[in-house]
């Protein structure tokens, strides 16, 4: 699977939603994205790339595509 | 407005009291300014008063709200529309919760200042996470009590969790020692509130005889006092207790309330709270509401500058408590410290966590 697969699987079995709607989503937009579905894509995304993120990060990762520009932070290409 | 983004970046502990007096009377006499005009009640409540904020030049003189109003009213300065998440103290049948009201930007702020102050005791980096409570807690998402919200507020500083007590509110024993296992050698943080770490964690391991090694934990536990106070529980006894039984040695203690959920005040290595940056308390007089002197007992009101989507930047708590110095702890942190040493006489009983024990 490539990185880009990976990352959208994180969030299609976290967030239960399909992988045509994780392009432009964002934090508080769909109710399974909320504080706890959160720390569950966060750990799962961690997971697919074995990577752990700062806390700082975690709280900045407010969007599918501002969490590409911060995985980049720990060599990981989307 | 405030520049919350700017604000934030401030180092937790690093002012000094004549910065800070600065800095809290420029936020909160904006804050005060922007609930009167965008919280109906709220302006009610200070023309009652014949409040006149450009009288106001320091934040010790703005005007309080006692914290039960926010279970009597629906009291917020945005629409509900903009309402993202409602928090509530954990209330049970026959008691009254506040309610309050947050909007995504007070609430990601919440969060942000959390994590700032707790790193000052922590650290950076984020350790396996040992919870001191339920599963069974964070089912309803979209109604967090002040339980639910703590647990999720702390997880942020977890890598790899797992909850203590199952949803029956049994210890798993075999899932801990996985867990102590899987993570040995690794510091670990715990997290739970007072009163169910004594009666559910410690309790527990002490008739079933395990003792798991905590030594290189690190607790922080929050939620009060008074159901221990009633079991004769000291905080130093707790703290002497829970290293008997798993050699836990690092333990901090918290205050902090739902109406002001992310600005908590922590306690030191010495055994003070503290205030950081983000907020403060004012120990007042109960019959003229003069600011006590440092040493002198008094009601605790509490300022942050977090409150914007409802009007909680000001309260009064029905809590005693002391400073004990400003900028002067041996630890190092500047800001103001304290105690806290109860709840008032006749003041309705509630605390955060304490609700579940009305079950008992």
């Amino acid at each position: 699977m490539s990185n880009k697969e990976k990352y959208i699987q994180a969030f299609v079995e976290t967030l239960s939603i399909e992988p045509e709607e994780t392009v432009g989503l964002k934090y508080q937009e769909i109710p399974n994205w909320d504080s706890v579905g959160h720390m569950g894509l966060v750990a799962a995304i961690e997971d697919a790339f074995d990577i752990m993120m700062d806390t700082d990060d975690i709280i900045e990762f407010s969007s599918f595509e501002k969490g590409m520009e911060i995985l980049r932070k720990y060599d990981v290409e989307i | 407005m405030i520049d919350y983004s700017k604000c934030l970046e401030y180092e937790p502990y690093a002012m000094d009291k004549n910065q800070k007096d600065k800095f809290l009377t420029e936020c909160l006499w904006i804050l005060t300014r922007y609930h009167y005009d965008h919280c109906k009640e709220y302006r009610k409540i200070l023309d009652s008063e014949n409040f006149d904020i450009n009288t106001v030049h320091d934040y010790h003189d703005l005007p309080f709200l006692p914290v039960r109003l926010f279970k009597e009213y629906d009291l917020k300065s945005i629409g509900e529309g903009e309402i993202q998440k409602t928090m509530t103290s954990s209330g049970t049948t026959g008691q009254s919760v506040s309610k309050i009201y947050l909007d995504k930007e007070n609430a990601s702020n919440q969060t942000k200042v959390l994590t700032r102050i707790v790193s000052d005791y922590i650290g950076k980096k984020r350790l396996p996470m040992l919870i001191l409570d339920t599963s069974a807690l964070l089912k309803n998402r979209s109604m967090f009590s002040a339980r639910g919200a703590g647990i999720l507020g702390f997880s942020i500083f977890a890598r790899d969790k797992l909850y203590a007590l199952d949803e029956d509110m049994q210890l798993d024993i075999n899932g801990m020692k996985t867990f102590l296992e899987k993570h040995k050698g690794e510091e670990i943080f715990l997290f739970g509130f007072t009163f169910m770490i004594w009666q559910h964690f410690y309790k527990e391991l002490l008739r079933t005889g395990y003792r798991p090694d905590l030594s290189k934990g690190i607790l922080i536990h929050g939620g009060g006092w008074k159901k221990l106070i009633s079991e004769a529980v000291s905080p130093q006894e707790f703290k002497e207790s829970m290293r008997q039984v798993c050699g836990i040695r690092s333990i901090h203690d918290y205050y902090g309330m739902v109406e002001q959920t992310g600005t908590i005040y922590m306690e030191c290595e010495c055994g003070h709270l503290h205030t950081s940056v983000f907020s403060d308390v004012i120990i007042r007089r109960p019959y003229d509401f003069l600011e006590a002197d440092v040493g002198e007992e008094g009601l605790v009101e509490t300022v942050s500058i977090l409150p914007k989507s409802y009007p909680g930047h000001v309260l009064l708590t029905e809590d005693c408590g002391t400073v004990l110095g400003v900028d002067d702890c041996p630890c190092g942190r500047k800001g103001k410290y304290f105690k806290i040493s109860g709840r008032i006489k006749n003041a309705e009983i509630r605390g955060c966590s304490d609700t579940y024990a009305e079950k008992f």
